[in-house]
Parts: structure tokens; sequence; C-alpha cells
């Protein structure tokens, strides 16, 4: 049932149009209709230390957006600013404008946010109880009234882990392996069926062929979610993401459609960069 | 401190030099075995044939280890592409050297058509378009590229000039039918090899600017 769905998903994402970022570059409603977030003119600052510099940015519906870049140059940062996470930092301090869907989500409720903003970090970090309550915890708190095992196994099959975890729901999330605890988090983190979900290195401590089961996911939940991925990984950026922004001391260098990106860089420094010979 | 890599483009870029220098030494004997009369420069042509094909294949090969084992990206991954590409066409040229030198062996057993005029300009210029794309590549020079480019149509000329020609001579007398018909092929080779050395400078355009001028008509960038 499962690779039913998956096939069916595959072709739908595979008959969406082509975002193209040229169009994406337009102002036109129809073509605002295709982003996700736009953000404009961000600058983010660590107490007195500015990490972010006047990033200008938007982030195509439907499509996986992989930022990349070298150590410390704001790409996490970044991130964590799309669902207002480095709010959790004392001393910080956010300039500009995000918008989601058109709403400034500086001015949301933070919790509705993180609902529709979702997730994952660079280790996986499932709650301390079974695999069935890890997946069901957010939509406890969010006071879900109908039938939790049946979002509890819709939930787990998106994040491709049911087949592997059925029999065993009620153990402990800490029994699972590195990747299938990363895919549990996946799978909570979509539990409550967020638009956009955020990935902070989520395959930096798994093994191949674990990696290329997320990549697939991703590939499979791109006709339900938008994504927004940080990755050292080159391989994976281009493997993985429909568009690629390269970032550099906290500044956009280049942003466009990944194939473009990683065979005819525009910017001296993202051919540096992503050649290996710098960073 | 210079990666390893590089040092492996690098050594690939000389291997490709050196067999384009064979393959271009193969034209000019070739060439000259017709031209001078020649028989010993179109049999050092054929013994050649197996160096240049030799390192063909191992240039696949090492196009192929670095594809693999350095995951190119951007202006590497096109230089790749390119030297893969433009090993076919040194071969290629390699095999059109064999072409004409088959027929300065056949066109030797027969007296010769008439004085040579043309087809020394068009193997001159045919060897500048294959020289010229070659150090096109090591300089990764786009002028240089785009000057081999704009002397494919003189080449194409002369080769319809020599056709007529040689045609005219055949309906005049028929006992040169062999030769002529033989010197047409030769005219024809040469032609190819314009064309070779001409996609050899697309490449160099390719991996220099990433820009695919190759079908123009098709305007893609």
């Amino acid at each position: 049932m499962a690779s039913t769905a998956h096939g069916s998903n595959a072709a739908a994402v595979r008959l969406a149009p082509q975002v193209n970022m040229t169009d994406l570059t337009t102002t036109t409603s129809e073509k605002e209709a295709l982003v996700r977030f736009e953000i404009s003119d961000l600058n983010f600052f660590y107490g007195a230390k500015q990490a972010i510099f006047g990033l200008n940015l938007k982030i195509p519906k439907n499509r996986v957006t992989a930022l990349i870049g070298p150590s410390g140059c704001g790409k996490s940062t970044f991130l964590r600013t799309l669902n207002r996470m480095n709010e959790t930092i004392r001393h910080t301090r956010v300039v500009g404008q995000i918008l989601l869907d058109g709403q400034d989500i500086l001015k949301m409720d933070v919790v509705g946010l993180r609902r529709r903003v979702g997730m994952v970090f660079q280790r996986p970090n499932p709650f301390p109880k079974s695999i069935y309550d890890n997946v069901a915890y957010g939509l406890r708190i969010n006071g879900y009234q109908g039938r939790l095992d049946d979002l509890v196994e819709h939930s787990l099959r998106r994040a491709a882990l049911w087949d592997e975890v059925k029999d065993y729901l009620h153990k402990s999330a800490f029994a699972l392996s590195g990747g299938q605890q990363q895919r549990l988090c996946i799978a909570r983190a979509l539990a409550v069926d967020p638009e956009v979900l955020l990935l902070d290195e989520p395959c930096s401590a798994l093994d191949p062929v674990t990696t290329a089961k997320i990549e697939e996911l991703m590939f499979h939940l791109k006709d339900s979610c938008t994504m927004a991925i940080v990755t050292h990984n080159m391989q994976q950026a281009a493997r993985a993401s429909d568009f690629t922004a390269f970032m550099l001391d906290g500044k956009l260098i280049e942003h466009s459609e990944t194939s473009k990106l990683f065979t005819t860089p525009q910017d001296p420094r993202t051919e540096a960069y992503i050649t290996g010979r710098f960073g | 401190m210079e990666r390893h890599f590089e040092h492996d483009l690098e050594e690939l870029k000389q291997r490709l030099l050196w067999m384009g220098s064979l393959a271009e030494r193969a034209v000019h004997q070739a060439v000259h075995a017709v031209l001078d009369a020649d028989e010993r420069l179109a049999e050092a042509v054929l013994a050649e044939e197996d160096a240049i094909n030799e390192m063909q294949i191992e240039i696949d090969e090492r196009v192929q280890r670095l594809l693999a084992l350095q995951a190119p990206m951007a202006a590497d991954l096109r230089f790749l592409l390119a030297v893969s590409r433009i090993n076919g066409d040194l071969e290629r040229i390699g095999d059109q050297a064999v072409n004409i030198a088959q027929s300065a062996m056949r066109i030797l057993r027969h007296p010769q058509v008439k004085p040579y005029v043309d087809l020394p300009r068009m193997s001159e210029l045919a060897e500048a378009m294959v020289r010229d794309s070659l150090n096109a590549v090591v300089r990764g020079d786009m002028d240089l590229a785009q000057t081999v480019l704009q002397r494919d149509d003189q080449v194409d000329r002369l080769r319809d000039q020599l056709f007529r020609e040689l045609l005219t001579y055949m309906m005049e007398n028929s006992s040169v039918v062999f030769s002529a018909f033989e010197l047409i092929l030769v005219a024809k080779n040469l032609e190819r090899i314009g064309d070779h050395a001409t996609n050899i400078a697309e490449d160099v355009i390719y991996f220099v600017a990433g820009r695919d001028v190759r079908h123009p008509a098709l305007d893609r960038r």
C-alpha cells in the first residue's frame, strides 16, 4: 500500500509544473502563489555580532531548496529564522521581513508558526517515549480529536518507516537505529501536517543507505510539503534539491536551479566553493 | 595547498595534448604522403594508428575514474565532459588521417591528375584549425576557439571548389577518374578534420564559459 501511495506521489511530482526562478522574480499574483517563503532584506544578530546580512530569497512551494556554504556562513542560523527557532537563544535579534504565504511570521503566534513549519535536526532527537507516542505527541498537545492510530500510521508511512516498525510501535524509540530514529523524527514532524519542513543536516550522522532513504523520502514528500535543507554534502544538495542557495559570510551569494548552480555557477565564489577550492 | 585532484586534471590535460599532437602529426604526414607522393609517410600514419587508439582508451579510463572518485562540480565537471568529447574527436581525426594515407597509397599507383593548388591550402587550413583548437584547450582561450569556428566555412568552400574542379577533370578524361575520385575522398576527409577541430573549439567554449554553442539554431542560452 505504501508503495502504491509513493508511486502516485512520484507521478504527481513529475507532472507538477516546473517552477522557474526567473518566474519567481516577477511579482504577479499568480506567480506569487508559487512562493512559500519570501524573505526580504533579512539581517540577524547574535548580540552585537551580525550573522546574516541583507538576505533576499524566495523559497518555492513544493520544492526542495538546499542551503550550502562553509561552516559559520549563517545557513543554519538562516534556516532557524524561518520558524523563529533562534528566539530560544538569548540576545538574538531579527531585522527584515519573512513572509509565509504572504503573512509576516514575526507577527504570528510562534506555536502556530512552528506547527506550520516543522524542523528536523542534525542528530535524531526522539523523546524518551515509545515509537507511537513520539509520533502522537504533537497531535496530543494540539488537542487532536480524531483517530490517533490512523494518523500515527499515516505519518510513519509518509516517513517510509511504517513497514519497519509496525510490529513494535510500543517499543522505546531509542531501540531504533540512527537512520530509523531520524525518520521517526521526520514522522513526528509530519504528524501535525506542516506546510514546510526545515532539515538541518539531517543525514550527517547517517550511513549512505539510510541517507538514500531520507533523500527518496524528501522526493516523495514534495507534493505535499515545501522543504529547505542545510547540507555540507554537495552531492546531496545536487541529488535532492530543486534549487540551491550558496551563502558566504552571512550573505546570499547565489541562488538558482540546482542543475544550473552545480554545472554553470555565475559567481566565482560559488564556483570556488563547490569545486572544493576553498571552504 | 594544491589538491591532488588538480594534479590529476593537469595530467589528464597533458595526456590529451599528447594525443592531440599524435593526431596532428598523422594528418600532416598523411596529406604530405599525397602531396609529395611519399609512400613511407603513408605507412608511418598507418603504423601510428594504434597509438592514438590506445590513448583514447587511456583518456576515457582517466575521465571515468575522476568522475567516479572525485564527483566533480561546475568547471571541473565541464572540463571532464569536454575532455571526453575532445578525446572522441581526436580519435576520429586519427581515423581521417588513416583514410587519407590509404588514399595516398592508391593515388601513388597512378599518374598525378593535376598540380596540387587547393589541396595544400585546404590541408594547411585544417591542420591550423586542429593546432589552434588544441592551443585553445591548453590556454582555455575562447577567442582562439572562436577563430577556429569562423574558419570552418573556408575549409568547406575549398572542398566544394575542389569537388567542382575534379569533376571537370573526370568529365574531360575518363582515365583520371580513379585518382580524381581518391582526391575527392582526401578533400572530404580534410573537411571532416575541420569539423572535428570545430567540435573541439566548441568544447573549449563549453568548459570555459559553460555555454553550449554546438547548435546555435536551438538558441538555448
